[in-house]
């Protein structure tokens, strides 16, 4: 295990060290101050609407209006967020009913997905192609096709107007995690499963204590990725979800939009600040490995 | 008979293995029975009938009406248009932004860690939140976005309250989304050995030259990839509608998804809003098919 480690470390130096030397000489040195040049300003732009929704978030209603826009609220009304989260809507029940789903689909999701994976990347089965073709179908179909039929589905089984229509889809596996998964498990040497199964290991043995701490960043992948399409998801609560308290965060947020425009715009972008926290920090600890996964699940294909 | 559990031998490992197979990718199996395959023939099945979808007895059979009727729908034509314009927007300019993107900070660029947080963080933010900025940033009068076009003498146009500006405006919007796509294509141009380009230049090859023959094939396979997910993206665009725009002004925002979703949660016509989705289904497997076609024969893999 170890030396596979240090093997893959001994390949990144490497690379590392090959591209540092290519920096070294004078025509790049132009290349990174044009880039920078040009990467700045798009940073800015792309910082921009984050730095407008908290700017909103923080000015009082007539300084909203203002034209031209006022960068920076004079007074700064740190009494919005309060006021967003308690004296409308009961955010305190939103933001319970986000965090149970949400942690019961990421752990949903690792569970059966680690299972399917793991056949299809280490056990040799008759119709193993088949099943495995329904993955890659799955990869690219548009998710909006099951919306009417699961809809019927749910309703006739009673569940609508429940969470479990958002909670149990999540134990049966997702196409892209299962893919992203067998991809990563592919990589583990076939060695080390044929060591254990001689030592007497089964296999559901050799996937807990071989693969599964061998695929940690994999692991974190998915559950990263699972974390934000749920803890986001909009179109699935709309259709789930009438009564009040069942709602999730992006349902309340959505709940400020006034009828007549006299939306309070102050209070979304307030809620919208509040509910863009976990995902900073999830994507931030987070982000080697989240860009490893993405780029595992883009090029190796 | 030979039954090969009881005939009092061990079961052989390889008919052991495939029972263990099986068993890990069973719920796998349901799920595919239960919510996502067979919700697509369902859907199929449905589309041949008048339902609201609340009593089977009220189920109809109507052979293709609903297909008549929704190729006769002027609506439904110009939802169809609609979304072909911004599919079309958003995935070219969407992916020549990402590679731009990835090309410079492919540089060994100080920083490197920030910009591919800055340029991704849009894509991890929830889409109501964005869409809610946005609509804010988009106003014709107080928005921001008219604001910096004044700034350097550009009268800005309506954006979502125009016929002619709100689906380019929308485009515009998909723009800050790029962030996985620029990230598969970063990891891409990071694959390629270096030692292409050495070779390019002792052989004195242009930047454009060394671009078009080295880092234009050696990157297909994630430029095909990337192509493919943001075409079936695009064409599930729907809580900007929702959010935004509401399909207006006028019609002239309506998309496949929201007039699916009008046409299902509105109106209750289930039968009918299963052959829009079943048409949708078939549209973007065909056009996910000529992609891989076309990939077959200039995507260079290689091995």
């Amino acid at each position: 295990m170890t030396s596979i480690n240090r093997e893959l470390k001994k390949q990144n130096t490497a690379k590392y060290r090959d591209s540092r030397f290519g920096s070294i000489t004078g025509r790049k040195k132009v290349n990174v101050v044009v880039a920078l040049a040009i990467l700045i300003p798009l940073a800015i732009l792309f910082l921009l609407p984050f730095f407008w929704m908290v700017s909103t978030a923080l000015k009082t209603r007539p300084q909203i209006f203002v034209f031209p826009p006022r960068f920076i609220p004079d007074p700064i009304m740190w009494g919005n967020f309060d006021a967003a989260w308690n004296d409308f809507l009961p955010f305190n029940t939103f933001l319970f009913n986000s965090v149970k789903i949400t942690m019961n689909n990421v752990i949903g999701n690792l569970v059966s997905c680690t299972l399917a994976a793991y056949a299809f990347a280490r056990l040799q089965a008759r119709g193993k192609r088949i099943v495995f073709g329904t993955v890659v179908a799955l990869l690219v179909m548009p998710q909006e096709v099951l919306i009417i039929p699961q809809y019927i589905l749910f309703t006739q089984l009673g569940w609508n107007n429940t969470h479990l229509p958002l909670m149990i889809p999540a134990w049966f596996g997702w196409a892209f995690f299962i893919f992203l998964l067998r991809q990563f498990f592919m990589g583990i040497p076939q060695e080390l499963v044929d060591a254990a199964l001689i030592d007497g290991a089964g296999h559901f043995r050799i996937l807990l204590f071989i693969f599964i701490p061998l695929s940690k960043p994999a692991l974190a992948t998915v559950a990263i990725f699972s974390f934000i399409g749920n803890w986001n998801n909009f179109l699935g609560p709309l259709i789930y979800l009438r009564s009040e308290k069942l709602h999730t965060l992006p349902l309340g947020m959505q709940a400020f939009q006034g009828q007549f425009g006299n939306t309070d715009w102050q209070y979304m972008m307030a809620i919208a600040t509040i509910s863009l926290i976990p995902v900073l920090v999830i994507f931030f600890f987070g982000q080697k490995l989240f860009v490893q996964g993405i780029a595992l699940s883009g090029v190796k294909r | 008979m030979n039954l090969p559990f009881f005939n009092g031998k061990p079961l052989s490992r390889a008919r052991r293995e495939e029972r263990i197979f099986y068993l890990f990718v069973t719920p796998w199996l349901i799920g595919l029975v239960f919510f996502w395959g067979g919700p697509i023939l369902a859907a199929l099945g449905l589309s041949f009938t008048d339902w609201s979808g609340v009593n089977f007895s009220d189920i109809k059979l109507i052979g293709f009406d609903n297909y008549h009727k929704m190729f006769a729908d002027d609506l439904f034509w110009q939802s169809v248009t609609n979304t072909v314009f911004y599919a079309v927007g958003s995935v070219f300019l969407g992916t020549i932004f990402a590679l731009f993107l990835a090309v410079l900070l492919n540089q060994n660029i100080p920083g490197i860690a920030f910009f591919r947080s800055v340029f991704y963080l849009p894509s991890v933010t929830a889409g109501v939140a964005i869409a809610l900025v946005w609509t804010w940033i988009l106003n014709p009068v107080v928005g921001l976005l008219n604001f910096g076009l004044g700034l350097i003498g550009i009268d800005g146009p309506g954006w979502l309250q125009s016929p002619q500006w709100v689906l380019p405006a929308l485009i515009i919007m998909s723009l800050f989304r790029i962030g996985p796509n620029m990230i598969i294509l970063l990891a891409g141009l990071q694959d390629i050995p270096q030692s292409l380009y050495e070779a390019a230049e002792i052989d004195g090859a242009a930047r454009w030259a060394k671009f078009r023959n080295i880092t234009l094939p050696m990157l297909s396979p994630a430029l095909f990839f990337v192509l493919v997910v943001s075409t079936v993206g695009s064409f599930q665009i729907f809580v900007e509608i929702r959010i935004m725009t509401e399909g207006g002004p006028g019609t002239s925002s309506f998309v496949l998804v929201w007039y699916l979703w009008q046409q299902a949660f509105v109106y209750l016509r289930m039968g009918y809003a299963s052959a829009v989705a079943f048409i949708l289904f078939i549209v973007v497997m065909i056009l996910v098919g000529i992609q891989f076609w076309i990939g077959s024969r200039l995507v260079y893999y290689e091995s």
